[in-house]
């Protein structure tokens, strides 16, 4: 049996392997996601849904002001979020990448891996308490004669938050795209007299790009759709879109207009996204 | 100490403070779980088990206990099945559509959790499946996937492709070649994989908590325990979740990294 034809053949071993993913992603991933956009038409009336094609939800959701104050709100966070944790975590890769033996490397790695199993909620929970008026931080402040500093439900509270979620994966992806980067080149701008700090803009960044845009881009998605931290560290004032889908599905029983915010959402990852990867695989100017 | 090795050594410290910081929450938490304080600071209070005892008698948690791991299980070896007919799919096969194909399958993850769960709500709820251990099990199986086909077809990668090819040769069905050869090779990984699946699934709480009803998992528990108040319990819960996560994982760990070089020495 040819190789060639080994692999195009299509019989029943062939469907067998390739057709659970479809069947189950149909079922349970596209399914739910397109009937999440049928539903933002449908409306509630007593407590029912009913299936029609209506505007309504639509209509008001986009005409609320509070609507686009938690959209912007939500979508600056994000941002600051991935600029805040990509700049953190940079100097911290950096170092993995370079500055480590391979072994303290693979450890690193393996407590990075770590904070993914221990539950997010417990580690909120556990800054709540560290941030609050009387807690850890202040406390220890009081030593020095600070404080007391309110850091629980304001904006800094989701942050650390948020940076507690993104900044293990984070490292993790930008070190991995930096260990690929071949030392001779590294080496080669230091013989040719580049600088420090220019060897890493000009050769290690543009080299990891891909790397570090991804990473950059997981920060966003994760930070744009999380509610923990917002909720419980930001005190959900101002609300995010997350929160808001939580107040409009569960408490408000409106699962049509929580669709719309969900679409809202999606539309905007998916520009973003699409925009990060583009400029991720664009050709360098030279 | 000369410029470059000063900034090696800053670099380092940096990366310590980095660590620190990812870790502290994590380590506090342990901490607070066997601490006497309702809401603990510094001084710390005396130790106790009370919270630990707190959460041992309470019926409500040993139930939502049950229901995390019969959820974990199923979902842990559905996710893996599917894992493992995509990845080999992956290796084995070209055809048309492959790059839809794949994005189908790898996509999960780039989805906040939130949309998924009101998303799979509605569904579920128009076919009467939610509220029930099955619909979270459904649910946690698309988040899980991706997870079990990445492992198992980096695995694939370390295998000679000519040893199925071998095998036909010899007159063995491209059926038997999967259950001699194939399966056992992947064996390892699809372990891996189990662990790794069981250990997402046991944590994730936005979706179980959306299609969950009155089955509430672990972590819905203390999604609506901390909702209420501060309670320490959540500690106690929590250092009994990284518990069982982290033995999960690092079991998943040594049989890959084992066989891992196992493979490397067979090729």
């Amino acid at each position: 049996m040819s190789q060639a034809n080994r692999k195009s053949r299509v019989d029943l071993y062939a469907l067998v392997w390739r057709l659970p993913i479809i069947l189950w992603q149909m079922l349970f991933f596209i399914g739910p996601l397109l009937f999440l956009i049928a539903m933002s038409f449908f409306l509630v009336k007593n407590y029912r849904m009913i299936e029609t094609f209506d505007m309504a939800n639509w209509n008001r959701i986009l005409s609320k002001d509070y609507f686009w104050s938690s959209y912007w709100y939500t979508l600056g966070m994000a941002s600051l979020a991935t600029v805040l944790a990509t700049v953190l975590a940079f100097p911290a890769s950096y170092a993995l990448a370079f500055k480590v033996s391979a072994n303290t490397r693979r450890w690193a790695m393996f407590f990075l891996i770590v904070p993914f199993f221990t539950s997010y909620l417990v580690r909120t929970f556990s800054w709540y308490v560290i941030l609050a008026k009387t807690g850890v931080v202040n406390a220890l402040l009081a030593y020095i004669g600070l404080g007391p500093y309110t850091m629980l439900n304001t904006p800094i509270g989701t942050m650390v938050g948020f940076l507690t979620l993104v900044l293990p994966l984070l490292v993790l992806l930008q070190t991995l795209s930096l260990s690929q980067i071949d030392k001779n080149l590294i080496e080669a701008a230091h013989n040719l007299g580049s600088g420090r700090v220019r060897t890493i803009f000009n050769v290690i960044v543009p080299m990891a790009k891909v790397g570090l845009v991804v990473g950059a881009l997981f920060c966003f998605i994760l930070s744009f759709g999380d509610f923990v931290s917002p909720y419980y560290l930001g005190g959900s004032t101002p609300q995010t879109l997350s929160i808001l889908i939580i107040d409009t599905s569960k408490a408000g029983q409106q699962w049509p207009r929580a669709a719309v915010v969900a679409i809202c959402m999606m539309t905007t990852l998916f520009v973003i996204a699409f925009a990060a990867i583009a400029y991720a695989y664009r050709k360098p100017k030279s | 100490m000369n410029k470059d090795g000063l900034i090696s050594f800053l670099l380092k410290a940096y990366l310590l403070v980095l660590f620190l910081f990812v870790f502290t929450p994590i380590i506090a938490s342990v901490i607070f779980s066997f601490n006497s304080d309702r809401f603990p600071t510094i001084p710390l209070g005396s130790f106790s088990l009370e919270w630990y005892q707190l959460i041992i008698n309470d019926p409500d948690i040993a139930e939502a206990a049950v229901t995390s791991i019969i959820v974990a299980i199923c979902t842990s070896i559905l996710a893996t099945f599917i894992g493992f007919c995509t990845a080999y799919s992956d290796y084995r096969y070209d055809f048309k559509f492959k790059g839809p194909y794949l994005a189908l399958a790898l996509l999960p993850p780039t989805i906040p959790l939130i949309i998924m769960a009101l998303a799979m709500l509605a569904w579920l709820s128009k076919f009467g499946l939610s509220g029930s251990k099955l619909s979270i099990v459904l649910a946690h199986t698309v988040l899980c996937t991706p997870f079990a086909m990445a492992i198992i077809r980096l695995r694939l990668n370390q295998m000679d492709e000519s040893l199925e090819a071998a095998a036909w040769n010899l007159g063995a069905s491209e059926w038997s070649a999967m259950r001699e050869i194939v399966v056992p090779f992947t064996m390892p990984a699809i372990v891996s994989s189990l662990c790794l699946t069981a250990a997402v699934s046991f944590d994730e709480f936005a979706v179980a908590w959306f299609v969950s009803g009155l089955n509430k998992t672990i972590p819905v528990v203390i999604l609506e325990i901390v909702q209420g108040n501060i309670d320490p319990r959540v500690n106690a819960i929590g250092t009994f979740v990284f518990i069982t996560s982290m033995t999960l994982v690092v079991i998943a760990q040594i049989i890959f990294m084992r066989n891992q070089k196992k493979g490397v020495q067979s090729v």
